[in-house]
């Protein structure tokens, strides 16, 4: 508790409050700008970690990471698209009670809903972070290298649209991640000395990000424009309060463990708690299809509670689940902080300061939000042309700046039309950048068990909680084929799929 | 023959709107409104919704006029609004435009003006009632 106030005090000093407001207000920005997310910002952003201190680039960081749950659901809302890929859900029942005439109630439930979970989940993190990171010191080399090889299944085989697809991206990631020397002898390299040192995250992470993305972009340049619903301040009733609460809670509930576990992001509990408020609607069942508040509040709930969920594993563990963590891991290791049990240690300041400036960072979005929201809407009338250019503009500049060569500039092209290849091809990105940034630390992991147990395989199951782990991960990659095996069960049905089904039911 | 009009949902589009109309009818020709959008934004004003489509509808209904609305995408709005009047033989093409300030003229292209200049047909140019004290 004391170190919460010293971590409070630290984080409303002048200079991190102002990494807070930029950090919410950019968030909040690309929340709402549909393409454009919190990891592809955070990935931009990378380069002004040379300069500034590592408590300031991760306020601003977490600052987008929780802005960014908040500003996809105006979107969502205000133009039946989501902003963000966790909005999905809010679309489908915030977009009906816009077009009633109710979009001032729906951007009310979703900000306050979001103020309410993501303070709750940040209570819990602040709970629990500590107790995890005490629990996971304990651990051998061999429960961490298992822990890693959970992560990578998990963000693979868990979300997107097919299995295979996800584990090509896994596989181009660690490839990636292979190139350098770090072992002594050169790998992929290609004779090249440019290649030795390995290829700098930043340069990865922006390429797959920004430019897949423009390219992605400009060649989808000319859409035909969406209906935007006029609104003015958000604002709710007691009824509104009173259909909202209940919804708010449950939705934190789904939405914390989901983003702490490594099945991380926020499909899965928005979507289970969207499913859940259908169900327990009772009186209100029939408004669901129609613009039912619940169908609202849930959701967002859980998608802000998922995002303080996903901190856990990665300031505890240093096991990135989404995307935004995996970039803001890469910052931390571009720091030489080294996330996980040590981090509590090592550096409490910085850990203490960053969960207090995102208490700090929480209550500036409802603020920002709950007047705003009108506002923030006109960012939809910006022409992509624009955007994308000072996109392109930051990520030349952003990969440039890493060694000051050309060379990486030539790297970020090269990944740039991979990040578009995989966009067309339907192919994640999430694993591809968890893999590029834990395969050298899974290597690691492997060679120091290894070492320990001088070469004897065997060591790598030696400790309880790696058998713990092994047998998750075999149940992960087994599960399809035995619901495949159970009689009169259809195949795996994939939670994209039941996302679409549920839309096709909504929109009839 | 029919009357081509350029049109967006604001007050520009609506006096070309009025007036094209009333050129319809006074040559008994049928009318087409063109309202095209560039499709770069996720949200642009000047692209029609779904109501102020039915409103144009509602209105045309009450003058007599015959009406057939088309919602564009293209690269160029001026290019586009040009090849529909060649495409429908249109006798007349009926556009809006606005004041400019010298700032804007510097930086800003004119739709209007290329419209004047590459259409085949004869443009009629109308402006918005304009507001009081300009």
């Amino acid at each position: 508790m004391d170190a919460l106030l010293t971590g409070l005090s630290l984080a409303v000093t002048p200079e991190n409050l102002l990494y807070a407001v930029v950090g919410v207000l950019l968030g909040t920005a690309v929340g709402v700008l549909p393409g454009i997310g919190p990891a592809m910002t955070v990935a931009l952003l990378l380069p002004v970690t040379y300069n500034v201190e590592p408590s300031a680039a991760l306020i601003l960081f977490a600052g987008i990471y929780y802005g960014g749950m908040y500003g996809g659901s105006t979107t969502s809302i205000l133009l039946n698209t989501p902003g963000e890929s966790s909005s999905v859900i809010t679309a489908l029942e915030g977009n009906k009670m816009a077009k009633a005439g109710r979009a001032a109630q729906a951007l009310a439930t979703a900000a306050i809903g979001s103020f309410v979970a993501g303070t709750i989940g940040t209570i819990l993190l602040v709970a629990l972070a500590p107790t995890v990171a005490e629990w996971v010191v304990v651990l051998g080399a061999p429960s961490y290298f298992a822990l890693m090889v959970l992560a990578l299944i998990a963000v693979t085989t868990v979300l997107g649209s097919s299995r295979l697809r996800g584990f090509i991206a896994l596989t181009l990631g660690l490839t990636i991640g292979l190139v350098g020397t770090a072992t002594g002898q050169p790998r992929l390299t290609f004779g090249n000395s440019l290649l030795a040192d390995g290829i700098d995250i930043v340069v990865v992470a922006v390429a797959i990000f920004a430019v897949g993305e423009a390219l992605w972009v400009a060649a989808h340049l000319r859409r035909r424009p969406l209906e935007i619903i006029p609104v003015g301040r958000p604002w709710m009733d007691r009824e509104d309060w009173g259909r909202s609460w209940k919804p708010w809670l449950r939705g934190t509930a789904f939405g914390f463990p989901f983003g702490a576990l490594p099945a991380g992001g926020a499909e899965m509990p928005t979507f289970l708690s969207y499913v859940t408020e259908r169900r327990l609607a009772g009186k209100h069942r029939d408004e669901f299809g129609k613009g039912a508040i619940e169908g609202v509040a849930g959701p967002e709930a859980a998608n802000n509670a998922s995002a303080a969920g996903t901190l856990v594993p990665l300031l505890a563990i240093g096991l990135p689940t989404t995307a935004t963590a995996a970039v803001i891991l890469a910052a931390m290791q571009g720091y030489g902080l080294q996330p996980g049990p040590q981090l509590f240690e090592a550096e409490p300041e910085l850990v203490w300061t960053l969960l207090a400036s995102l208490f700090v960072a929480n209550t500036l979005l409802l603020v920002i939000n709950l007047p705003l929201a009108p506002l923030w809407a006109r960012l939809l009338r910006t022409p992509r042309p624009y955007l994308y250019a000072g996109i392109l503009f930051f990520a030349v500049l952003g990969a440039y700046s890493v060694n000051f060569q050309w060379f990486d500039v030539a790297l970020l092209v090269l990944f740039g039309i991979l990040g578009f290849a995989m966009r067309r091809f339907g192919l994640p990105v999430l694993p591809l950048i968890v893999g590029v940034i834990l395969g050298p630390r899974l290597e690691e992991q492997l060679g120091q068990a290894l070492q320990l147990s001088r070469g004897d395989v065997s060591a790598l199951w030696s400790e309880p909680v790696a058998v713990i782990v092994y047998v998750v991960v075999a149940a992960l990659l087994l599960w399809p084929l035995v619901l495949r095996l159970i009689p009169g069960r259809q195949g795996p049905e994939r939670l994209a799929d039941e996302v679409d089904e549920l839309e096709e039911e909504v929109r009839r | 023959m029919t009357v081509v009009v350029g049109w967006t949902p604001d007050p520009r589009g609506h006096a070309a709107l009025q007036r094209s109309a009333r050129e319809a009818l006074a040559h008994r020709e049928d009318l087409l409104v063109v309202n095209a959008t560039t499709g770069t934004a996720a949200v642009d004003d000047r692209f029609a919704g779904a109501s102020d489509v039915s409103e144009v509808h509602a209105l045309m209904e009450s003058l007599g006029v015959e009406v057939q609305i088309r919602q564009a995408v293209a690269r160029d709005i001026a290019e586009e609004l040009v090849a529909i009047a060649d495409e429908v033989g249109a006798s007349l093409l009926v556009i809006g435009i606005r004041h400019r300030s010298p700032v804007g003229k510097l930086l800003l292209g004119s739709t209007a003006q290329r419209i004047l200049l590459d259409a085949r047909c004869p443009v009629l140019a109308v402006k918005a009632a304009e507001a009081p004290g300009r």
